[in-house]
C-alpha cells in the first residue's frame, strides 16, 4: 500500500487532523519508548503509546486503521504519567482522547473495549438529564447495556448501609442549560473526523 | 469573602465521608465555605474520552456560576473535578472564541474564571503553625501518602507541588504526629475510572499499591481524592483477588487523619462508612476507632 495514500477526501493523514484538531504534534516523537515504560497499562495493550506514536507518523491507512481498531486507545486511563515523562512533551492522553472520538465515530471499537465505552455512555447519560451523577441510575443503565447483572450485586447492600448510596437523583435546577451544552458539544468537530 | 466549594458528585454520593470530615475539619479551624450554587458534574474521564468540548462545556458551566455568585477561588477537593476545572479554565483563557461560545449558551459573562484549588493547597494555607498545640490525639502512626494521578499531573494545569515526588501531603501528615514513609507508590494510578468497567485493572494496580505500602510498614495510606479511596477501600476485594493476599490496611482522606488528631468524633468524620474498617492499633495515642456499620 502506497504512503501517499490517505483515508480522506483532503489527502489528510490522521496524524495531519490530529495536529489541526488538538495542536498535539506526533511527528516529534523519536521513539524512546519512556511512555510506555512508565505506562501502568502498557502490558494489556496490544499496542502500547510508543508504537501507535509510530504507526500514526507512517501515515499509512492500514495502520491508521489499526490503530483506532486496538483496544489500547480504550485502555488508556488518562494517568497523565506519560505526557510529564515524554521528552519532547508529546500529550499523549490527549492523542488518545482524539483517537477514542475517531474510533467510535468510524464504529471501530475493539469488541473487549465495548464496555468501556458503554461506561462512559451511561455516566454521560446520567448527566445529560440531570446535570449531576446519579451513581445507583448511571450502573443500573451500564448493567443494561453491558449485561453484566451480577458483578457488584455483592458491594450493593454494603454501601446502601453505609449511607453512600443515594436512592434519588440531584438534579441542578436548570436542565435546559445542560441540554443546550449537550447539543452543542454534539457537533464536535473531533467527534466527526 | 468566603471560598466557594465545589464539592463534586462523590462527595454528594458514594465519597460522602470525603466532604463530612473536610467540613468537620474545616469548621474546626473557623474556614467558611460556600457551595457554588446549581453546580454540576464536571463530565469526569467520561467527558473528554469521549467528547472534547463537552470536556470543557461541562466544567465551564460551574465555573461561570462561581464566577457569577462572586467566588474568585474555588476549592475542589477531589482531584478529578480539581484536573477538570484547572484545565478548562486554562483552555478557555487561551482560547478566546470559545470561551465566548460557551458564556453565550450558559448565559454567563465568564470574564474572569475563578481558579481552583485543591484540598492540599488549602490546608497549607490554614493549618495554623501553632497546631501541634492543639492536637488533642497527634496521629502517631507511620503513613503511606497516595497523591495519585490528578493532583499532581501534568503541572502546567495543576500548577501544585512535585510532579514524580510530590511532598505537601507527608507535611501535612508531619504536622499532625505522623511519620510518613518514604515509598515507591505515591504517584502511581490506581485504576481511576475503570472501578466499573473493568475491575480487574483497578484490583491489579490497587493491589501494587497496597503490596508497597504495607512492606514498608504503613499503618494507613492517606489520600485526597474520592476515587483513589473508592479504588483502594470499596474495591479492596479486587485487590485481593489478585494478589491472592489480605489487606487489613485502612484507607483514610487526608482529612479524616486531621480530624482524629484534632479529637474530632469518629462518626462525625465518617469513618463508619468505609469498607475495610478503620482499626488503628492502640498504644501511641491510644485510639482504637472501630466502624462496622451499625
Ligand atoms: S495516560 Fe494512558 S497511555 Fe499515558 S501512561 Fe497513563 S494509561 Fe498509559
Ligand atoms: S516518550 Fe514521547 S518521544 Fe518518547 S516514545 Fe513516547 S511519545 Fe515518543
Amino acid at each position: 500500500m502506497s504512503t501517499a495514500q490517505t483515508h480522506s477526501a483532503q489527502n489528510l493523514t490522521l496524524a495531519d487532523c490530529l495536529l489541526q484538531e488538538t495542536g498535539v504534534d506526533i511527528r516529534r516523537c523519536y521513539q524512546c519508548g519512556k511512555c510506555s515504560a512508565g505506562c501502568p497499562m502498557a502490558a494489556e495493550m496490544d499496542y502500547p503509546s510508543s508504537v501507535w506514536m509510530r504507526m500514526l507518523q507512517t501515515g499509512r491507512p492500514d495502520l491508521e486503521k489499526a490503530v483506532l481498531k486496538s483496544q489500547s486507545i480504550w485502555l488508556c486511563l488518562s494517568c497523565e504519567s506519560c505526557y510529564v515523562r515524554c521528552p519532547m512533551e508529546i500529550d499523549i492522553p490527549r492523542v488518545a482522547d482524539f483517537l477514542r472520538a475517531a474510533s467510535k465515530r468510524r464504529g471501530l471499537v475493539h469488541p473487549r473495549a465495548r464496555n468501556i465505552l458503554r461506561f462512559h455512555t451511561a455516566f454521560l447519560d446520567s448527566i445529560r438529564y440531570t446535570g449531576r451523577l446519579y451513581e445507583m441510575g448511571m450502573v443500573v443503565d451500564y448493567k443494561v447495556r453491558s449485561r453484566k447483572w451480577w458483578q457488584d450485586l455483592l458491594t450493593a447492600p454494603g454501601l446502601f448501609l453505609r449511607g453512600k448510596l443515594n436512592l434519588l437523583p440531584h438534579r441542578v435546577k436548570h436542565p435546559k442549560a445542560m441540554r443546550k451544552l449537550f447539543k452543542w458539544a454534539a457537533e464536535d468537530k473531533e467527534a466527526r473526523i | 469573602m468566603k471560598m466557594g466549594y465545589y464539592p463534586g458528585c462523590s462527595i454528594s454520593g458514594s465519597s460522602r465521608e470525603y466532604g463530612e470530615s473536610l467540613l468537620a475539619v474545616l469548621r474546626a479551624l473557623d474556614v467558611e465555605l460556600a457551595e457554588v450554587e446549581d453546580w454540576n458534574c464536571c463530565g469526569a474521564s467520561a467527558a473528554h474520552n469521549l467528547n472534547h468540548t463537552l470536556s470543557l462545556a461541562l466544567p465551564a458551566r460551574s465555573l461561570a456560576l462561581a464566577e457569577q455568585q462572586g467566588f474568585q477561588e474555588l476549592l475542589v477537593p477531589c482531584a478529578a473535578c480539581f484536573s477538570r476545572l484547572a484545565a478548562t479554565r486554562k483552555a478557555l483563557m487561551a482560547d478566546d472564541a470559545k470561551r465566548r461560545q460557551i458564556a453565550d449558551l450558559v448565559e454567563l459573562p465568564m470574564k474572569n474564571i475563578p481558579v481552583s484549588i485543591n484540598l492540599l493547597q488549602l490546608l497549607q494555607r490554614v493549618l495554623p503553625e501553632n497546631l501541634k498545640e492543639k492536637l488533642r490525639a497527634p496521629f502517631d502512626y507511620k503513613v503511606a501518602c497516595y497523591y495519585g494521578c490528578l493532583l499532581v499531573r501534568p503541572a502546567e494545569v495543576v500548577e501544585f507541588d512535585r510532579e514524580e515526588d510530590p511532598e505537601e501531603m507527608d507535611r501535612i501528615m508531619e504536622k499532625i504526629g505522623a511519620a510518613p514513609l518514604d515509598w515507591a507508590f505515591k504517584t502511581e494510578c490506581c485504576g481511576a475510572g475503570f472501578s466499573v468497567p473493568r475491575t480487574d485493572v483497578v484490583g491489579r494496580l490497587c493491589a501494587r499499591i497496597l503490596d508497597d505500602a504495607v512492606s514498608r510498614g504503613a499503618e494507613a495510606v492517606i489520600v485526597a481524592c474520592p476515587m483513589c479511596h473508592s479504588n483502594l477501600d470499596m474495591r479492596r476485594q479486587a485487590s485481593e483477588s489478585h494478589s491472592g493476599k489480605k489487606y487489613t490496611i485502612p484507607i483514610l482522606y487526608v482529612t479524616q487523619a486531621i480530624g482524629l488528631a484534632l479529637g474530632l468524633d469518629a462518626k462525625q468524620l465518617g469513618l463508619q462508612r468505609h469498607i475495610v474498617p478503620v482499626r488503628l492499633s492502640a498504644g501511641k495515642s491510644s485510639q482504637i476507632l472501630e466502624n462496622a456499620p451499625a
